[in-house]
């Protein structure tokens, strides 16, 4: 049958670009198992011998887990904060009426077509001048500020589709602005604080260009930084560097299929969310 | 005397304030003041230390438009922007096709496809520096298998940047077909039944119904497309470093090597306000005309 040949043809190409997705990974991960030797004569294949010392070696080093535990910390210090903040001022500009008050939203919104990169040599200087640059505010605050404008985007919509009914019943109970923000509008907006989270979670944990001009003390590296450096060192030992790599690289993969549902959804749904 | 009434709009004003000065703060000196102090210290040489003084004028800007190098980060952000909406874009859409309705296996499909997003940038950048190594790299080995000389893809001025194309194909067309399917998912049943029942084949289908009824969302993935390639760093540091002899840097790549690391905090700055004019040009014209009734 015709339509047998089509998805005959449709699966081979679908499974084919599948292995292209897969064997860029499957070879990192193979790769920090081999000796170098290995690696040159045999870089597809499975290794000839297991080494798993690349791998345990990076397990009981300090620095690994330091920079692992600095990204932790930036990655939840921001996210907590840009939902904190996120989420208050788009219940002010949900609820409330006051003078200005959009052009004070429209304020916020011109800083989703502000690029980083533009802004990076200034918001050095600023940090500096704070005195900041030697503690993780010098990456988070600058985190926090450009995520805030999406954040608020996206709870502003959320905020307004809650029932105007619930509102003003808790106002008639003499509830105050403040009360119904943390007693109702936060515990019922459980999917877009998810959907957020996602979107701050995965971009700071992942940013290189802003610790890269931030920090300057190895104490406060995040792990994109620590890999940069560790691939300084080793240059072309590829098997110590994939091991490195894939170290990194198994966690994200766990995290991302376990929590698939919310991080497809985070990350495509806010952006056509809008 | 204070009424109840005024206690009332005395707390809604204190809430107001207490709930939008923080984020106005964080955001005001963090985001906004640093584009326009950049656009300030453009017009100054400065090292960044006591106050800007060497006032310039337009010296900066007339010098990055002479600057060969910038030219062509310039012109590769371009081309990276043409082959992502001429080649990444039509391949994602037609992935999201394929797998959008409800066939065997497509949820793996959809998770294999959409992995390389998440992965960090500095993460695909290294494991396709390794992919590309003329001695140990896979390129290699499948050189080597058919007895040929491997090539350095990304030690060489005229492979260098197709290898950047590829990883940046690998990387993106995921998060663009997960986009497409989100849209094809809302497309009422009843208009898909409808032209099955006109005889409507699966192409005539997609062509004539799927994608009209998505174009905005369409719309959509190609801004996000440009303003992402306009802004591409994190992932040519890993794998080019913007070599050999600075063939592969994009703007912002560029900024980093001769702006920030040779503390040139005037031109830096210039740089940067390129950046934004482009962005910011685009993405006005964008909403304006094509984004509009969306």
């Amino acid at each position: 049958m015709f339509s047998n040949f089509r998805s005959y043809y449709m699966y081979l190409f679908l499974f084919l670009l599948a292995g292209i997705i897969f064997i860029p990974l499957y070879v990192s991960i193979a790769g920090g198992f081999k000796t170098i030797g290995d690696l040159r004569t045999n870089s597809l294949g499975l290794p000839t011998e297991w080494i798993v010392s690349n791998y345990t070696s990076l397990l009981v080093d300090n620095k690994f887990w330091l920079f692992t535990w600095n990204s932790v910390l930036y990655a939840a210090g921001t996210t907590f904060l840009v939902i904190l903040l996120a989420s208050m001022t788009a219940f002010v500009f949900a609820h409330m009426k006051f003078i200005g008050s959009r052009f004070l939203f429209n304020y916020f919104i011109l800083g989703l077509t502000f690029p980083f990169a533009t802004a990076i040599l200034p918001l050095f200087l600023r940090v500096r001048d704070l005195g900041l640059l030697g503690s993780v505010w010098a990456v988070i605050l600058p985190q926090i500020a450009f995520g805030l404008a999406f954040a608020i985007i996206l709870f502003r919509g959320f905020f307004r589709q809650m029932p105007s009914e619930l509102f003003d019943a808790a106002f008639v109970d003499g509830c105050t602005y403040s009360q119904f923000y943390f007693r109702f509008t936060l515990p019922l907006s459980t999917p877009i604080i998810a959907t957020v989270a996602v979107i701050n979670l995965v971009g700071s944990w992942n940013n290189y260009l802003l610790p890269l001009i931030m920090i300057n003390s190895e104490s406060l590296y995040s792990w994109p930084l620590g890999i940069m450096v560790f691939r300084g060192e080793y240059i072309t030992d590829w098997p110590k560097i994939l091991a490195f790599v894939s170290l990194t690289l198994i966690p994200a993969v766990v995290f991302f299929l376990a929590l698939q549902r919310f991080i497809v959804a985070g990350l495509t749904g806010g952006a056509v969310k809008e | 005397m204070q009424s109840p009434k005024f206690n009332a709009i005395l707390s809604k004003y204190s809430t107001l304030v207490i709930f939008i000065i923080p984020a106005l703060t964080i955001f005001t000196m963090f985001v906004v003041l640093p584009i326009i102090e950049a656009a300030y210290y453009s017009f100054y040489r400065w090292d960044g230390y006591g106050d800007p003084n060497k006032y310039v004028g337009l010296k900066n800007y007339k010098y990055l438009f002479k600057n060969k190098t910038f030219i062509l980060s310039l012109k590769n952000n371009f081309y990276i922007i043409a082959i992502s909406l001429f080649l990444q874009l039509p391949f994602a859409l037609l992935v999201a096709l394929m797998i959008s309705d409800k066939i065997r296996g497509a949820n793996f499909f959809r998770t294999v496809f959409f992995l390389p997003y998440i992965l960090a940038e500095i993460v695909t950048g290294l494991i396709w520096a390794y992919i590309y190594d003329g001695n140990y790299g896979m390129v290699a080995a499948i050189w080597n298998f058919f007895g040929a000389e491997p090539p350095h893809m990304i030690a060489e001025k005229e492979t260098a940047m197709i290898a950047l194309y590829i990883v940046i194909f690998w990387k993106y067309f995921g998060i663009h077909m997960m986009i497409y399917i989100a849209g094809l998912q809302n497309i009422s049943k009843e208009v898909l039944e409808a032209a099955r029942v006109d005889g409507a084949g699966p192409v005539t289908t997609a062509w004539r119904i799927k994608i009209p009824i998505i174009l905005p969302t369409i719309r959509l993935s190609v801004f996000l497309s440009i303003l992402g390639a306009l802004q591409l760093f994190d992932i040519i540091m890993p794998l080019t470093g913007g070599g050999p002899s600075n063939q592969t840097h994009s703007m912002v790549t560029y900024l980093y090597y001769f702006g920030v690391m040779r503390m040139k905090f005037g031109f830096g700055s210039a740089i940067g306000v390129v950046i934004f004019l482009i962005c910011f040009t685009i993405a006005l014209t964008y909403q304006r005309t094509l984004m509009r009734k969306d």
